[in-house]
C-alpha cells in the first residue's frame, strides 16, 4: 500500500480580529502561495483537494462554496469538504492518495472565529434536547471538565498554569502566535477567574487564520522535500456525547487513537489543547512521558484559529521532521465539547535508502 | 488523474441499503431515531450488527437547517459510534454523494473493512428556504431559495437546446409515478400526468409547482465493505466499480451553468475508470439527481448519455421511463423525496438496491450496472458511483 | 488600502424539534415536575435517558424516575450570563448526578456566588413557571441545605395532561460580517453611484463585483474598471412564491444583469415592465434610488429596460 508523507506546511498569522471573510479566500490565498513557492508545486499538480470549515462559525449556510476560489478551481478540481477541523481534512485526503486516486493532495482548514460569539456558538454543539437550551458555553463546559480532574486529583490549578507558562514562553519563537510571553506560573496565578477554575491563561484565545498541509505519495514525496514526514499512523475515534456520562479527566478516544496510531514513541508532540488542562488529560492518554516535547509552536493556547488548528498542529509536528529536529513527531487534532473527537497522526523521518 | 477503479485500491461493495419513510415532517422521531430507522435497515440487509461496523461517515447539508452546529457529535452515541472513527461530510446537496464515496475509500484504502455511510435531513426543525435566503450585508436580497437559484439557468437550457415548453412535466409526472412504487417515497402520485403537471401554478418561471422537490425529512443508510465482508454477506451485493468527484467555482466568468464542466469531467472520468465506453448502452439505470424536472435532459448532457442539447429527446421518446432504455430515477428521485443532505446518498443506495436486485415495485428487470449521481452548491459540486452485480 | 465593510449578521429562528418516544416521554414526565432516568443493559441508570442503550444500542425499555434532589459533581461559575442562559444574574453551572442515577444532568445553579458552590454540595431543581418546554422545564437547580432526599419543594403530584412529544428551540446568534476587499471597492463606488469592476491580473476578466480572488485564478483582483450602468438580461426567474425573509413583493423578476464591459453577471430586479415582457437579451440600465436614500451597499434599487433592441442571443450565450 502506500505510504504517504507530509511535504509542505503553511499556516496564516493567528488574529484576534482578522479583516478578511468568513469564506476564508483573503486568508487562504497567500498562505496557498506560500506553500506552493516552498514545494515549487502548483495548483495543477494537486491531484484531490480537501477543506474544514463551519457553517456555524460563519453564521450562514454553504460558507465554505466560495473558498474554493482560492484554488482558483477551474478547470474543475477533485475537491471534498468536511464540517470539521481540517485535520479531518487531512485525513481524507490522506484516503485519496491510499487509494492511488491522487499523487499529491492538498488539505486546508480555515476559521474566523471572530466573526460571531465563539463560546456561545459552540454551545449549539450541544445535545440539541437536553443540554443546548440551555446555552451552556464551550468556556463553561471546558471548566467542569477542569474541576473534575482537580476535584479527582488528577491535576491542580498550578500544574495548568505550567503548561500556559511553558506554552507562551515556546511561542517566543513562533512568529504566528496570537499570544506570547514569559510570564511564570506564579504571576498567571493571581489573575482572576474567567469560569471558575480557569483563567485567563488556561484558555486558547478566540483566533482567526487558516492553514495548508500538502501530502505526497511514495517517490513524489522524496522529490519534492529532502526530508518527508512519513505518516506511520493516522487514527481517530470519537467518545459519547453524553457530558455526564463520561469520565471527563479521561479521553478513551485519544487513548484509542493514539494507541492505535503508535503516539508513545513520539518524541515532540503537537496538541491540539485549547484549554491548559487538556492537554494534561491528552498527555497521559497520549502516554507521553516527561521526556517529549510539547508544543514548541505555543500550541492552540498561543492561538487556535477553530478548524484550522488542529491541522496546524498536525503541519507544526510535521515541520519538526521536515526541519530534521526531531525523527518522531505527533500531531493531534480535536474537536466537540470536552475533548469529544481526537485525531492522532505520527509522523517519523526516514532515510532514503529504506523507501 | 481519474476516478477510483479497481486497480490497485481494495474493492469495495455496498452490503446493505436502508432508508426511511420520508415526509414532511416525521414529528414522530428525533434526529437520532430518524438515522435510526435507515441506519437499522441498512445493518439488518448487510446482516451485521453495530459491533461490526469499523467507522462511521455522516453527511448532512448546512448546519442551519436545523440549528445544530455539527449534529454527528450528538448522534455518535445511537449511530454506534462511540470509541469508533466518525467523519461528517459537507459539500453542499452532493453530500449525500460524498458520503458514499468518503465511506468507500476508507475501505478502498485497506483502513477499514466495513463501514457505515448514514446522510439525513431533518427538514422540518426549521425552514430550508429561510435558511439558503439569508442575506448577508450589502447582498442584493433577490435570492429566493433553490429554485430561484437554478430556474434561470433552466431557462437557458430551454433556450439553447429548443426543447419544448412540455419535457419539464413529463419528467415530473414520471418521477412521481415512480414514486408511487417506492414504499418509502415522500410523494406518491400514481396518477400524475404531464397535464397536471403544467396545470400546476407556476413558482419560479419557468418552475412549476409540480416540477419542485418536496421538503423532506429523512436519511439513509449503506453499509460498505471489503472483498472478504462482500463474500460473507448472505444476500446480493453491489458492487463498486468506480467512483468520481469534481468541484469547480460557484459562479467564475465563463460558467457554464447549463452543462458545468466540473459535471462533465466527473462523469468522464467515471466511465473510464468504469470502463465504459458508452453509457447509454451499458447503464441499466441511473439515479440521478433531479430537484427540479428540467435538471433530467440537462444532467442526460453532462454525463454523457446524451450529445449536448439533445438530452430531451430522451425524455420525450420515454427513454428515461422505468421501461425505457435508460430508466431514470425508477425510485421517483429527488422529486418525490427530498431529505436534502439524504438526497443524495438516496440516488447511490438506490443505484445498489438496482444490481442487488432490492428494489421491489421499482425494481428495473436485470439491471445489472446503475449509477448514482449527486450534485450540489451552484452546479459546482458532484459525485457519482457505478455500481454493479460483479466486482468488473 | 481602507478597511473592508463589515456589519452586523444576526440570524434568527425557533428550531421545532420532534422529540420521538423516549425524549418524549422524559419531557412529559417533566411537564409533570418529575424526572425520568432510562436503565441500561448494564444496570447504570441514565439521567437523562439515553434514546439508545450505550451497550446494547436499543432503545430503553422503560423510564425510571430519579431525583428529584442530588449531587453535585464538578461546577463553574457564570458572572456574565450569555444570551439565552437560564439565569440573568451570575450562577454556577454544574453536573448533577441525581438521587437513584449513575449519571450526571448538565443544568444551572442558582447559589448567588462561587463561595457557595462545592462539589458535594445537595441541589434540587426549582421549576419554572412554563411546562412542556422541555429541559428548560427545570428553571435551575437550587443548593437544598436539608439534604432532603425527598421530592422538591415545588412539586405537584398532578400528571400533566398531554404528551409533549415537541419542543422549540429558539437560536438567536450575531454576526460581523465582513466583505471582501474587493467588494469594499465595489460598494464604496456604488455609495458614489458608480459601478467599479476589477480585472484578474491573470486572465484579464472583469469581475463584477469583485470576488476574494478571481475563482478561475486564485489570485486578488486588484484593477479597477469603471463600468456603465447598462447592460443586459442573460437570463432570469419570475419568482411568485412566497418565502419566510422576502424583501420584495411577489411577483418579481430576479435576473442575471451582465453590465456592458463586464464579464460575469450579477443578480438584480428587472422592473418597468411587466414581468412577461422580460426578455433574455433584453437591454437594461439601472434606476438610483432617489439620492437621500443612499447608503453603502444596494443603491441601485432596480434595472429597467432601455427600449433598445435585444442583443442577439450570441453575444450573451456563453454567459449562461
Amino acid at each position: 500500500m502506500t505510504d504517504v508523507a507530509v511535504i509542505g506546511f503553511a499556516e496564516a498569522p493567528a488574529e484576534r480580529h482578522s479583516p478578511a471573510t468568513t469564506n476564508g479566500v483573503e486568508m487562504l490565498v497567500p498562505i496557498f502561495a506560500e506553500v506552493f513557492a516552498a514545494t515549487g508545486l502548483t495548483k495543477d499538480d494537486i491531484g484531490f483537494w480537501c477543506s474544514g470549515s463551519s457553517d456555524y462559525l460563519a453564521g450562514r449556510a454553504f460558507s465554505f462554496v466560495s473558498a474554493v476560489d482560492a484554488i482558483g478551481a477551474f478547470p474543475p478540481v477533485m475537491e471534498s469538504h468536511v464540517e470539521m477541523d481540517g485535520a479531518w481534512a487531512l485525513y481524507e485526503a490522506w484516503l485519496k492518495v491510499k487509494t492511488g486516486e491522487a499523487e499529491i493532495a492538498l488539505a486546508y482548514g480555515f476559521g474566523k472565529s471572530s466573526a460571531g460569539n465563539l463560546r456561545r456558538v459552540l454551545a449549539l454543539q450541544l445535545d440539541p434536547y437536553l443540554v443546548a437550551p440551555l446555552w451552556p458555553d464551550s468556556v463553561a463546559i471546558a471548566a467542569l471538565q477542569a474541576r473534575a480532574g482537580i476535584e479527582a486529583g488528577a491535576w491542580s490549578e498550578q500544574e495548568m498554569a505550567e503548561v500556559a507558562a511553558r506554552s507562551r514562553a515556546s511561542a517566543l519563537d513562533n512568529p504566528r502566535a496570537l499570544v506570547r510571553g514569559g510570564r511564570p506560573a506564579a504571576e498567571l496565578l493571581e489573575e482572576p477567574y474567567v469560569a471558575d477554575p480557569l483563567r485567563a491563561h488556561d484558555c486558547a484565545p478566540v483566533t482567526d487564520g487558516a492553514a495548508v498541509v500538502i501530502l505526497a505519495a511514495d517517490e513524489r514525496a522524496w522529490e519534492l522535500c529532502p526530508r518527508p514526514a512519513w505518516i506511520t499512523g493516522f487514527e481517530h475515534r470519537i467518545d459519547s456525547a453524553a457530558l455526564g456520562a463520561r469520565d471527563l479527566t479521561t479521553s478513551p478516544s485519544a487513548a484509542a487513537a493514539g494507541q492505535a496510531a503508535g503516539a508513545s514513541r513520539a518524541e515532540v508532540a503537537e496538541l491540539h489543547a485549547p484549554f491548559t488542562h487538556q492537554e494534561l488529560i491528552l498527555r497521559r492518554a497520549l502516554g507521553l512521558g516527561a521526556d517529549v516535547r510539547v508544543n514548541p509552536s505555543g500550541g492552540a493556547l498561543c492561538g487556535n484559529p477553530m478548524f484550522a488548528a488542529g491541522l496546524a498542529r498536525i503541519g507544526s509536528a510535521a515541520e519538526q521532521i521536515i526541519s530534521g529536529r526531531a525523527q518522531v513527531a505527533l500531531g493531534h487534532a480535536t474537536g466537540g465539547p470536552a475533548l469529544q473527537q481526537n485525531l492522532v497522526c505520527v509522523l517519523e523521518a526516514r532515510s532514503e535508502d529504506s523507501a | 488523474m481519474t476516478g477510483t477503479g479497481t486497480d490497485g485500491a481494495v474493492r469495495a461493495a455496498v452490503l446493505g441499503t436502508g432508508q426511511t419513510h420520508h415526509r414532511s415532517k416525521r414529528t414522530d422521531v428525533s434526529m437520532a431515531g430518524l438515522c435510526r430507522e435507515a441506519v437499522d435497515r441498512a445493518l439488518a440487509d448487510a446482516g451485521l450488527t453495530q459491533d461490526q461496523v469499523d467507522a462511521v461517515v455522516v453527511g448532512k447539508a448546512p448546519d442551519l437547517f436545523e440549528g445544530v452546529m455539527m449534529p454527528e457529535l450528538y448522534l455518535a452515541d445511537a449511530l454506534g459510534a462511540v470509541g469508533k472513527p466518525l467523519l461528517r461530510v459537507h459539500t453542499a446537496g452532493s453530500v449525500g454523494g460524498a458520503t458514499g464515496i468518503v465511506a468507500a475509500s476508507l475501505v478502498q484504502s485497506g483502513v477499514h473493512r466495513r463501514v457505515l455511510a448514514v446522510a439525513f435531513e431533518k427538514q422540518s426543525e426549521s425552514n430550508a428556504m429561510w435558511a439558503l435566503s439569508i442575506t448577508p450585508p450589502f447582498s442584493m436580497p433577490v435570492l429566493a431559495g433553490a429554485g430561484g437559484y437554478f430556474a434561470p439557468h433552466i431557462r437557458s437550457y430551454i433556450r439553447r437546446s429548443g426543447a419544448p415548453a412540455h419535457i419539464g412535466a413529463m419528467v415530473a409526472a414520471k418521477d412521481r409515478r415512480n414514486g408511487a412504487r417506492n414504499p418509502f417515497a415522500h410523494l406518491r402520485q400514481a396518477d400524475m400526468t404531464a397535464e397536471k403537471v403544467l396545470a400546476s401554478p407556476m413558482l419560479w418561471d419557468p418552475v412549476r409547482y409540480d416540477e419542485t422537490c418536496p421538503s423532506s425529512d429523512g436519511a439513509c443508510a449503506v453499509v460498505i465493505g471489503d472483498q472478504a465482508a462482500a463474500e460473507a454477506t448472505a444476500g446480493p451485493v453491489a458492487w463498486i466499480r468506480a467512483t468520481s468527484m469534481r468541484t469547480e467555482p460557484t459562479m467564475f466568468s465563463g460558467k457554464d451553468n447549463v452543462n458545468p464542466r466540473a459535471g462533465a469531467d466527473a462523469a468522464a472520468a467515471l466511465w473510464q475508470a468504469a470502463g465504459i465506453t458508452s453509457p447509454r448502452d451499458q447503464i441499466d439505470a441511473a439515479e440521478i439527481y433531479v430537484p427540479f424536472s428540467w435538471f433530467e435532459p440537462m444532467w442526460l448532457e453532462n454525463l454523457g448519455f446524451a450529445e449536448a442539447g439533445q438530452g430531451w429527446r430522451m425524455t420525450e421518446a420515454g427513454d428515461t421511463e422505468i421501461t425505457g432504455a435508460l430508466p431514470v430515477n425508477p425510485s421517483g428521485g429527488v422529486l418525490s423525496s427530498n431529505p436534502i443532505g439524504a438526497s443524495g446518498l438516496l440516488r447511490f443506495a438506490e443505484a445498489a438496491m438496482q444490481v442487488m436486485g432490492t428494489a421491489g415495485d421499482h425494481q428495473v428487470p436485470g439491471a445489472t450496472t446503475a449509477l448514482g449521481h449527486a450534485y450540489g452548491g451552484g452546479s459546482q459540486y458532484f459525485s457519482m458511483w457505478v455500481v454493479a452485480t460483479t466486482p468488473g | 488600502m481602507s478597511q473592508p465593510l463589515h456589519a452586523p449578521l444576526e440570524i434568527s429562528f425557533d428550531y421545532t424539534r420532534s422529540l420521538g418516544p423516549t425524549l418524549s416521554e422524559f419531557a412529559t414526565a417533566l411537564a409533570g415536575r418529575r424526572i425520568l432516568g432510562a436503565r441500561a443493559a448494564d444496570g447504570r441508570v441514565h439521567a437523562p435517558p439515553f434514546e439508545f442503550d450505550p451497550v446494547t444500542g436499543l432503545p430503553p425499555a422503560e423510564l425510571t424516575e430519579v431525583g428529584p434532589g442530588g449531587t453535585v459533581l464538578t461546577w463553574t461559575w457564570t458572572d456574565r450570563p450569555l444570551d439565552g442562559q437560564p439565569l440573568d444574574r451570575p450562577f454556577g453551572w454544574a453536573l448533577i448526578r441525581l438521587d437513584g442515577a449513575d449519571t450526571s444532568m448538565l443544568h444551572a445553579v442558582d447559589a448567588g456566588s462561587a463561595g457557595q458552590m462545592s462539589a458535594g454540595m445537595r441541589v434540587r431543581p426549582r421549576w419554572s413557571d412554563r411546562s412542556g418546554t422541555g429541559i428548560t422545564d427545570i428553571a435551575c437547580f437550587e443548593p437544598d441545605e436539608e439534604g432532603s432526599r425527598g421530592r422538591g419543594g415545588s412539586w405537584t403530584d398532578e400528571p400533566h395532561p398531554n404528551s409533549i412529544t415537541m419542543i422549540t428551540s429558539p437560536v438567536r446568534l450575531s454576526y460581523d460580517h465582513t466583505v471582501s476587499p474587493g467588494e469594499t471597492s465595489y460598494l464604496r463606488a456604488l455609495a458614489e453611484g458608480r459601478l467599479i469592476g476589477q480585472r484578474c491580473p491573470a486572465c484579464g476578466k472583469v469581475y463584477l463585483p469583485p470576488r476574494g480572488a478571481c475563482p478561475v485564478d486564485g489570485v486578488p483582483t486588484q484593477d479597477e474598471v469603471a463600468l456603465p450602468d447598462t447592460g443586459i438580461v442573460t437570463t432570469f426567474c419570475v419568482v411568485n412564491v412566497p418565502f419566510l425573509g422576502q424583501q420584495f413583493p411577489s411577483p418579481y423578476v430576479a435576473a442575471s444583469v451582465l453590465i456592458d464591459g463586464a464579464d460575469i453577471a450579477f443578480q438584480h430586479l428587472i422592473l418597468g415592465c411587466p414581468p412577461e415582457d422580460v426578455r433574455m437579451g433584453m437591454r437594461v440600465r439601472a434606476v438610483w434610488k432617489p439620492r437621500e436614500e443612499w447608503g453603502t451597499g444596494h443603491n441601485i434599487d432596480h434595472f429597467e429596460p432601455t427600449g433598445e433592441p435585444d442583443a442577439p442571443y450570441e453575444s450573451y450565450s456563453r454567459h449562461l
